[in-house]
């Protein structure tokens, strides 16, 4: 998966506001790399239904970085880890990385 | 007019407020990052509106508008539109927000809880008057909330994870099951004839042996739900 993240609906939010656009994107710099942590351990520990709470938590970031496919994507992984499944570790697991790149340019 | 927000996330809870401040007369009173926070400090302080995280661990946003006995006007927030569909449940929730939400959208939902806050409350219905028959019910299909009108709705049939919902106008399918859909259905005109089957009992037009005519449909009548039909028919 390909898709770039932006920083679009910030702006939209942030308008000429550039403390509320620098103090978001700082949360997202602090709550990002605690969340894709966390989903690690719990993959790691075989736990799907907690990693799937994770998944819930992060696909909402995806949104925010305007990231629709990954939205999608982690939907549909959601499911599969309420179900016990970890199939779509490897793609999730992308799409965080993707992320954490983005986040260490801006 | 004065609002707190509930979200276990730090970048949700800062969207909403960014949110609000674009409004005038609109003040965030307080953040709290667990409902139970939140409900401690509900009894000592007079809000107008809540912005509610749906899903939240431990105690949800759902379990919160339970628990409050004299609950202000809620707005809930979700990422998942099915969660949105249990919004409708309770009358303290004015409104629903679907992450990521625009300031569009926020904007119609403060005049929402304004016109809500200044509404008259409701009188309460006669028990003989026909307004059940005018309600609502809205069904999530491809993350979009249709509305149907309660007594457009024929037969609904149970097809594994799915029921099927066959109306006067339109069939849908919705990813739920017979038994949760039952109990949002008023009993006055939706009856279960069959394990697989509800229907609206106004709309029956004839029945024969161990069937029910609905339209062209013919709908099997269990032998354990027999005596209830049997029960509520105006039988000469």
């Amino acid at each position: 998966m390909q898709e770039t993240p932006n920083l679009n609906y910030i702006k939209e939010l942030s308008g000429d506001d550039k403390t509320f656009e620098q103090k978001f994107i700082q949360i997202l710099k602090d709550e990002f790399p605690v969340e894709q942590r966390t989903y690690i351990d719990h993959i790691e520990r075989d736990e799907p239904r907690m990693a799937g709470e994770l998944v819930h938590k992060l696909k909402h970031k995806f949104n925010i970085l305007s990231m629709s496919e990954a939205y999608e994507y982690a939907i549909q992984y959601e499911e599969e880890l309420r179900a016990g499944g970890t199939k779509g570790d490897a793609g999730f697991r992308s799409i965080l990385e993707t992320i954490k790149n983005y986040l260490n340019t801006i | 007019m004065n609002c707190i927000i509930i979200d276990d996330e730090a970048a949700a809870r800062a969207i909403v407020n960014q949110l609000c401040s674009k409004i005038p007369d609109l003040e965030v009173i307080e953040e709290f990052d667990n409902a139970i926070d939140a409900m401690k400090f509900l009894n000592q302080h007079l809000i107008d509106v809540v912005f509610l995280d749906i899903h939240m661990p431990g105690f949800s946003g759902v379990d919160f508008v339970q628990t409050l006995k004299n609950p202000p006007k809620i707005v809930m927030t979700t990422s998942d539109t099915e969660f949105a569909i249990a919004s409708y449940e309770y009358e303290a929730i004015v409104d629903y927000l679907v992450k990521p939400i625009t300031p569009e959208r926020f904007e119609k939902c403060v005049e929402k809880v304004k016109n809500s806050l200044t509404q008259q409350p409701k009188v309460i219905e006669d028990e003989t008057s026909s307004t059940e028959t005018d309600e609502d019910l809205y069904i999530n299909i491809d993350r979009r909330l249709i509305k149907l009108k309660l007594n457009e709705i024929m037969v609904i049939e149970a097809k594994g994870d799915y029921i099927d919902i066959k109306t006067e106008k339109e069939d849908y399918r919705v990813h739920t099951t017979l038994k949760k859909i039952k109990a949002k259905l008023p009993e006055k005109l939706f009856l279960q004839i069959h394990r697989s089957y509800i229907i609206n009992f106004t709309k029956i037009i004839d029945i024969e042996d161990n069937s029910v005519l609905i339209e062209k449909n013919v709908i099997p009548i269990s032998r354990s739900n027999r005596p209830e039909l049997m029960r509520r028919l105006n039988l000469l």
